[in-house]
């Protein structure tokens, strides 16, 4: 099936929030910090604004607790004379005219008695650094199986390396915002988000009002990875709250810079490894060390460390495995979530060190990797036995197969020795991602979902799942037609509106189509039963049961209803950290062949190849898609996106300078899957969205180290910290390296 | 605040506007006139989201003064043909659909210049449009499609 709003898309004609006529209303805006930490010592307005135009709202118009309520209750909605990062909202402005708004938010100047910040998370603070606990620690977890101390005695090599990785910026083409109105004394709240009721939850704490009260609509939504998750409750408590002051509609949508600067990014992490191995590089103990940047409040940092050192050992057995994990409280705009949650960070640290592992037995990379791979029976670092009956190394086998892995290696030898200046290499990557939320995740989650029949014979899928591009509306609506034999036009999805739909959970986490899609087959099957038909009934003989239904019942309403059941067999102890992480893993093999111009020391992905195996692939189209647009988003987070820091906050926060790839920067990107129907997913299927961000940049530097010898252990690998590791820095490749001014 | 008055030629029809004379093209279009499917990606011209036709050219709308379309023809997403866009509905060429417009503005002033694909590949064209969700298979696919065989990738 085609995707279901694509023509819409295509003509233009998609509305999405700032698109949507509303009628009489104003432009908010917000009024940020200057400084990353202190006191709040004035709030001057300026005399070239009107203010009696404007609406001014700050911290005392709060009328609940002033916090945007997400794991920790930390988070001022806006900061009541103290703020902790650069950009923390402090005022909000409202005025008729954009501009208008524009010029009052450049008049108001904020002053901060500046106190002592910590902004480097790799370092242990100072005293006065300390501005969370007693160490600055938002979260500590640790993974233990085995002796880990003993087998790395004993072991006959050590090998220990560091790797770290930069922020990212999601750069979701649609930027951020909100709209927020009265109607008839219920607070209505739509804009562009991930999770509807995690919105409504935030409303509803800070502006004390109960569900009745508040209403949250999502809007066609512009692209999302992560950084519509937890992010859009604030710009929706900024709207709401100037729309309840003014007595009138308010639209908040930030400009790309404001975006940029403001909202988070994926977590910088700094991993270290020490790995016990035996000769032929077999590998017998894992000691992981894993820190990250949390920025000024908990936000998800403790969710993003948990699903980042499940995911540090990689997809190998070993019996000694000890991963300790930290995120750290800094002065920097908050971090959030961004496709991969943390398992990209460590799964490049992983997959690089297996490539300076290799190098440092003079073992093949892939041998190393074939040796170590889990087999079906064997456990994970948290002690999951693994038994889905996936051939992992047939996955990897079709990767070298299909990029030309070992003929390439060979062309590779004669093109480096004829060429002076341009070196070419390959590079591969081993992964697995869970899918779904972790440990008893989603068991908290107790999600539910419907699919109403309507009178005209068709149904109605009511969810909270929302559509950002990765294809719900289309994806639902195949697996209801299927489910009850229908066609596709038979079957409606509900506008994401917690005044109707139940709360099925957030789009996030790769859990939409694995998880909800199959709340939808069983929602489905339980509306077949309730107008009185087995399982076998299909089609016609449904719609013709549901009109029927409603004929006898007239006026009500018809629903099937399915709540989350935990597959049998699932058990986690979140206190031990032990047990199974994820209900399923994907599984995956990258590999890189990349283009070395030494002069510049640009790197070029000349040709890409990902080999997954997700379950059963439910639509080609949107899966290859998933996996392109991820491998490309993957290919800009190894190569090219830099975040330029000033006092904790991003410097260069425009298109101009954070550069992401076009499409004359990376090569067709060569998709397979391989397929093995999860039994417990729908249609057999497995989540997909996250895993293809995890292989591009190990496999990508792995395949740079592969051409010119450098040993990077650190992304971007732009043109100048790559210049440095094959020059080193000499006075020529110094000046190319100097930091932006 | 002051306003001008223009006249010029939008989506084949003759208009008439009082306008801010400090308006972008693509405020006026969004804002003043509800054409809002020209969309806003960057507001400095990296992106191409708002990509609009000025004189049969395709130009960033965020970067035009709107007073520099006085007695020209202005083109937007809203004139094109819908049953032309069957190939890129087939082939995945949107996922979010915030950059989609400006990507098909590019994709059929591609097709209206075949002539191009003689010097310059359909990567190469493409790049004044970002998108950060197909990772461009889909759109380079579609655009190839629409041209039949001809396109050079």
């Amino acid at each position: 099936m085609r995707r279901r709003e694509a023509l819409a898309k295509l003509t233009g004609r998609e509305q999405y929030v700032d698109d949507l006529p509303l009628d009489g209303f104003l432009w908010g805006m917000t009024v940020r910090s200057p400084a990353p930490r202190g006191r709040v010592t004035g709030v001057r307005l300026g005399t070239d604004v009107d203010w009696s135009q404007c609406v001014l709202v700050d911290h005392r118009d709060i009328l609940g607790p002033n916090v945007v309520a997400l794991i920790e209750e930390d988070q001022p909605v806006l900061a009541a004379g103290y703020v902790r990062h650069v950009h923390e909202p402090v005022m909000l402005v409202a005025h008729a005219s954009r501009e208008a708004a524009r010029r009052a938010v450049r008049s108001i100047e904020v002053t901060v008695a500046a106190e002592p910040t910590a902004l480097d998370f790799r370092a242990a603070p100072t005293r006065e650094q300390i501005q969370y606990g007693t160490d600055n620690v938002l979260k500590h977890l640790k993974i233990e199986k085995g002796d880990v101390d003993r087998a790395l005695a004993r072991a006959p090599v050590v090998v220990s390396g560091t790797y770290e990785t930069g922020a990212q910026e999601h750069v979701y083409l649609e930027t951020q915002g909100m709209i927020a109105y009265l109607e008839a004394g219920v607070l209505v709240v739509k804009g562009s988000m991930q999770c509807p009721y995690y919105v409504l939850k935030a409303l509803q704490h800070a502006l004390a009002r109960d569900e009745t009260q508040v209403r949250v609509i999502q809007t066609p939504t512009g692209g999302g990875f992560g950084g519509k998750e937890e992010f859009p409750s604030h710009i929706a408590l900024h709207a709401a709250l100037l729309a309840l002051k003014s007595g009138r509609p308010v639209k908040l949508i930030y400009d790309r810079g404001e975006d940029m600067a403001a909202t988070t990014k994926r977590h910088p992490a700094l991993v270290r490894h020490r790995t016990g191995l035996s000769r032929d590089g077999r590998l017998l103990a894992q000691d992981i060390e894993v820190v990250i940047d949390g920025g000024a409040y908990v936000t998800l940092s403790p969710v993003v460390l948990s699903r980042a050192i499940i995911h540090a050992a990689g997809p190998y057995a070993c019996d000694h495995v000890r991963i300790t994990g930290r995120a750290m409280f800094t002065n920097a705009v908050p971090f959030g979530a961004f496709r991969g949650f943390g398992a990209p960070q460590t799964q490049f640290a992983g997959e690089r060190h297996m490539d300076v592992i290799a190098r440092t037995l003079a073992v093949d990379p892939v041998e190393l990797r074939r040796v170590n791979l889990l087999k079906d029976g064997q456990t994970t670092a948290t002690g999951q036995v693994i038994q889905d009956g996936t051939d992992r190394l047939a996955v990897m086998e079709r990767a070298l197969e299909l990029s030309r892995y070992r003929e390439k290696k060979v062309e590779h030898a004669a093109f480096n020795a004829t060429h002076d200046e341009r070196r070419r290499g390959m590079g591969l990557a081993t992964f697995y991602h869970g899918a779904g939320f972790t440990g008893g995740g989603e068991v908290a989650l107790q999600s539910r979902l419907r699919v109403a029949g309507r009178a005209d014979g068709g149904v109605e899928v009511l969810s909270a799942n929302i559509e950002m591009g990765q294809g719900t509306l289309t994806v639902f609506t195949e697996l209801a037609a299927a489910r009850l034999g229908l066609e596709p036009d038979d079957v409606t999805i509900a506008e994401a509106d917690t005044s109707r739909v139940p709360n099925s959970g957030p789009t996030v986490a790769s859990r939409t189509t694995m998880i909800v899609g199959g709340l939808v087959e069983r929602a489905a099957d339980d509306l077949r039963r309730r107008v009185g038909l087995d399982s076998s009934a299909r089609g016609p003989t449904v719609k013709q049961a549901i009109r029927r239904w409603h004929v006898d019942h007239p006026g009500e309403p018809l629903y099937g209803e399915a709540a989350y059941e935990k597959p049998p067999g699932i058990t986690w102890d979140d206190k031990a950290y032990r047990g199974d992480a994820y209900g399923a893993f994907a599984w995956a093999t990258y590999v890189a062949e990349v283009e070395v111009d030494l002069r510049t020391c640009a790197t070029r992905v000349l040709d890409f190849t990902a080999v997954q195996e997700v379950g059963k692939v439910l639509n080609p189209t949107l899966a290859r898609g998933q996996v392109q647009g991820g491998v490309v988003q993957g290919i800009g987070w190894a190569l090219m996106e830099d975040c330029k820091w000033q006092d904790g906050a991003m410097a260069n926060n425009q298109l101009t300078n954070y550069l992401i790839p076009t499409s004359d920067d990376v090569p067709a990107i060569r998709v397979a899957f391989l397929e093995n129907p999860y039994p417990y997913g729908a249609g057999g299927a497995k989540g997909l969205g996250e895993l293809p961000i995890d292989g591009p940049a190990p496999a990508i530097v792995n395949a740079v180290a592969a051409a010119t010898g450098a040993d990077a252990r650190e992304i971007p690998l732009t043109p100048e910290r790559l210049m440095e590791l094959v020059d080193g820095p000499s006075e020529v490749g110094a000046q190319h390296a100097a930091p932006l001014p | 605040m002051s306003t001008i008055n223009i006249s010029f030629t939008l989506n084949g029809s003759p208009t008439s506007l009082e306008i801010d004379p400090a308006a972008r093209l693509l405020d006026t279009l969004r804002y003043q006139l509800s054409l809002t499917g020209t969309k806003e990606g960057c507001g400095e011209g990296e992106c191409g989201a708002c990509t609009v036709y000025l004189d049969s050219l395709p130009v960033n709308s965020c970067l035009i003064p709107t007073y520099q379309v006085r007695d020209r023809s202005v083109e937007t997403i809203e004139s094109l043909d819908p049953a032309a866009l069957e190939a890129f509905e087939r082939c995945g060429a949107t996922q979010c659909g915030a950059c989609t417009p400006g990507v098909v503005m590019t994709a059929w002033w591609i097709h209206r210049h075949a002539e191009l694909l003689r010097t310059h590949t359909i990567r190469e064209l493409m790049a004044g449009n970002l998108c950060r969700c197909t990772g461009y298979d889909g759109i380079i696919d579609s655009v190839r499609e629409a041209l039949g065989e001809g396109g050079r990738v």
